[in-house]
């Protein structure tokens, strides 16, 4: 998918000002975070599972390339067949073989983010087979041709009255009269064009939120069920998984499972939690003939071992996105390509480059409120520095900015200079701001357009630490004992 | 090369692991033992209190639940269920023998079909494998006596599930399972699909509206049937 990140600062403005946008940002803040809470309070060993899920996802990945292959002898022990795809491009293509040599005329899928990375559903289209999004959210924004603006919640931009303009549009055979005022005629409509989709595709694709090694599985977590219909009715089952999706053993999946959901919705467990392992049996009445997985690497080799080695842990519950200041204020979309919130920014620019998603580790206060509820307790503040400081390197970041933090360096690395320049600063500022605020100051429009900037009170923090409480310069004596 | 030697290839040598032998043990070693996680003490309750934990957590998310006294009263149990909500005297059942040799005659306007799922099928119903009381799931395994579509095609799913068979939690269902599938010489580590099922479908993907029954059942209704010990 062609991305909009360089694009970031003004996609950015633009959803500020997006009114249903941020109508439906508000009702994301008092939703999922709330539910994950009380999901949470329900659990005593919530905090201990994040422990073990994280441990677990280590664990594999220092051993990643042992566990695919043990991992892939299984799915074929089962009687199914595994693609590795080193790049997007390769992907698409097994895919497409996949469908043209069982002639498939339509594909329906389940939700899956890494079909989004690789734009499947534009290139099958493009080779004359139909895909069709089965997961409600995927379904309007396929019609709208939008990318998801959230993982678990890919349509949580629209409101019902653009979802119900969006399906007047597309069924143009339906009584163009229709009441569509409520969510629940929209699901209904939905329900309905979708279950003629799925009882005739000739292909299902899904993802995977885990792969198990010990039996060659996948799993998949709905809500909808609309991963069930897809990889159970079709005479052909695609998963598309990347990489690190692998866990060990059923326990381990289990484990994850625990935290997965708690964190991505607020549930305990996700309605439908799914585990497919190879084609249908020999005396099964229902299910797939032919089983492939399609593993893609698209980049994550090269995160191996590197800084952001631990974002291979991340399970896409989403819980970043929505606990952080940036996302809740100016939606997935902004982000410019599949992915959003802090682990969009950490993943990104791994994934499409640093210089195309130069302004995404920017997107952050480093509040770190993302870390603190990352079930896999990914350091993703830290991860973001990260990305800041290779920018900083290989000169990205603005000239200006280089100069200004360079200066900041070296006045820093100066303390004698550095107090000098404080107290000097602090004793103009506060001349220029008598009733303590500044409504503009130059070069910080930034700041003053928005709200007054507190001009500094008094000394510096150092000044008054060595004035001492009497203001006497006796700070440092009563420290070392000399005086009381 | 192809794309495994080259995935593979770069990983090895970004970890940079010291000894492969080792390791390729220790990941066999850690695989065969599956050793149990930590398991929540909601998970870990004596059978009596299980049963009660489960229908609670089942129908904290919507599902609805019956209690019986034996498989002889499904068929009456059923026949409430689509009184009470006005449906069709028509059901789906798995072609379980278990359910197929029931008295399904006590409503004899009662039109009892088997076999696996289709896309008109109104109401099913089916076996569960077990039932976990951690969080009120139904575990289906599929097989030819099960067939997974009954699970999702129809709007009303009716399950039974065995009181004995509820367990504390999931990890005992996979120890059951991989016991079945070494008792039942199967072909396959797993059945082909496993569904753990918490409550009915829904969706809350238009302005976060929670809507029951988005592609699966809009009910799920569960029998839990105690047995007289032989």
């Amino acid at each position: 998918m062609q991305s909009t990140s360089p694009n970031f600062k003004q996609n950015a403005k633009d959803a500020l000002k997006d009114d249903p946008l941020q109508a439906a940002l508000g009702k994301l803040t008092n939703g999922f975070p709330i539910r994950r809470l009380e999901a949470a309070a329900r659990l005593p060993e919530f905090e201990d599972l994040r422990d073990a899920a994280r441990d677990i996802k280590t664990h594999v990945l220092e051993n990643l390339d042992l566990y695919l292959e043990a991992y892939e002898e299984k799915v074929i022990e089962s009687g199914g067949h595994v693609h590795w795809c080193q790049t997007a491009q390769d992907a698409r293509e097994t895919i497409l073989k996949i469908c043209k040599d069982a002639n498939a005329k339509t594909v329906t899928k389940s939700k899956s983010m890494i079909s989004e990375e690789i734009a499947v559903n534009a290139f099958l289209e493009e080779n004359g087979i139909e895909p069709v999004e089965t997961d409600l959210g995927e379904y309007i924004i396929q019609l709208r041709d939008e990318p998801p603006s959230h993982i678990i919640a890919p349509a949580i931009h629209l409101s019902k009255e653009q979802v119900a303009d969006t399906f007047r549009e597309a069924h143009d055979d339906l009584d163009q009269d229709r009441s569509l005022e409520e969510p629940r005629a929209l699901l209904e409509e939905a329900r309905a064009k979708l279950r003629t989709k799925f009882l005739g595709a000739d292909v299902g694709l899904t993802g995977a939120n885990m792969l198990i090694a010990e039996t060659g599985t996948n799993v998949l977590v709905t809500n909808e069920g609309n991963a069930d219909l897809t990889n159970n009715l079709p005479r052909i089952h695609i998963v598309i998984a990347s990489i690190e999706k692998i866990v060990p053993t059923l326990e381990d999946a289990t484990t994850i499972l625990r935290v997965l959901a708690r964190s991505a919705t607020g549930q305990d467990i996700s309605v439908y939690t799914t585990f497919c392992t190879g084609p249908r049996q020999a005396k099964d009445l229902d299910g797939p003939e032919e089983y492939h997985v399609v593993l893609l690497d698209n980049g994550r080799t090269d995160m191996i071992g590197s800084e952001f080695h631990e974002m291979l842990r991340c399970i896409r519950c989403g819980a970043c996105l929505n606990h952080c200041p940036v996302y809740k204020s100016v939606g997935g979309h902004a982000y410019g390509w599949v992915y959003s919130g802090p682990m969009g920014a950490v993943l990104i620019p791994n994934l499409i480059g640093m210089e195309e998603a130069q302004h995404l580790p920017h997107a952050s206060t480093l509040c770190g409120k993302c870390e603190s509820v990352c079930p896999m307790r990914i350091p993703l503040p830290k991860m973001l520095r990260k990305w800041r400081e290779k920018q900083f390197k290989a000169e990205i970041t603005a000239k200006t900015a280089r100069w200004a933090l360079k200066g900041w360096a070296w006045l820093a690395k100066n303390p004698k200079l550095y107090r000098m320049t404080m107290n000097l600063g602090v004793a103009v500022l506060g001349q220029f701001a008598p009733r303590g605020r500044f409504k503009s100051l130059p070069l910080a429009k930034g700041w003053t357009s928005k709200r007054d900037l507190a001009s500094p009170a008094g000394d510096t923090f150092l000044t008054q630490y060595h004035n001492g409480p009497r203001g006497d310069q006796s700070g440092d004596l009563i420290r070392r004992g000399k005086i009381r | 090369m192809s794309g495994k030697a080259l995935i593979l290839g770069k990983i090895k040598s970004n970890l940079n692991r010291s000894d492969d032998l080792k390791s390729r043990a220790e990941i066999k070693n850690r695989i065969q033992a599956h050793a149990k996680g930590l398991i929540p003490k909601r998970g870990e309750l004596p059978q009596a209190q299980r049963v009660a934990l489960f229908c609670k957590e089942a129908q904290r998310v919507d599902a609805s639940i019956s209690e019986l006294n034996g498989f002889n009263e499904i068929p009456a149990a059923v026949s409430d269920y689509l009184r009470d909500h006005q449906l069709p005297a028509k059901v789906k059942i798995a072609p379980h023998k278990e359910l197929v040799d029931l008295d399904w005659d006590v409503n004899t306007s009662l039109m009892v079909e088997q076999g696996r799922g289709v896309g008109d099928d109104g109401v099913s119903v089916s076996l569960a494998f077990g039932g976990v009381a951690e969080t009120g799931t139904l575990v289906m395994a599929s097989g030819p006596e099960t067939p997974t579509s009954l699970n999702f095609l129809p709007l009303d799913h009716i399950v039974v599930v065995r009181a004995n068979e509820i367990a504390g939690n999931y990890e005992d269902i996979w120890a059951r399972i991989r016991e079945h599938q070494a008792r039942t010489n199967a072909e396959s580590a797993l059945p082909r699909t496993v569904n753990w099922i918490t409550g009915p479908s829904r969706t809350a993907d238009i302005e976060q509206t929670l809507l029951l029954g988005a592609h699966g059942p809009q009910r799920l209704h569960i029998l839990i049937v105690s047995e007289a010990p032989q």
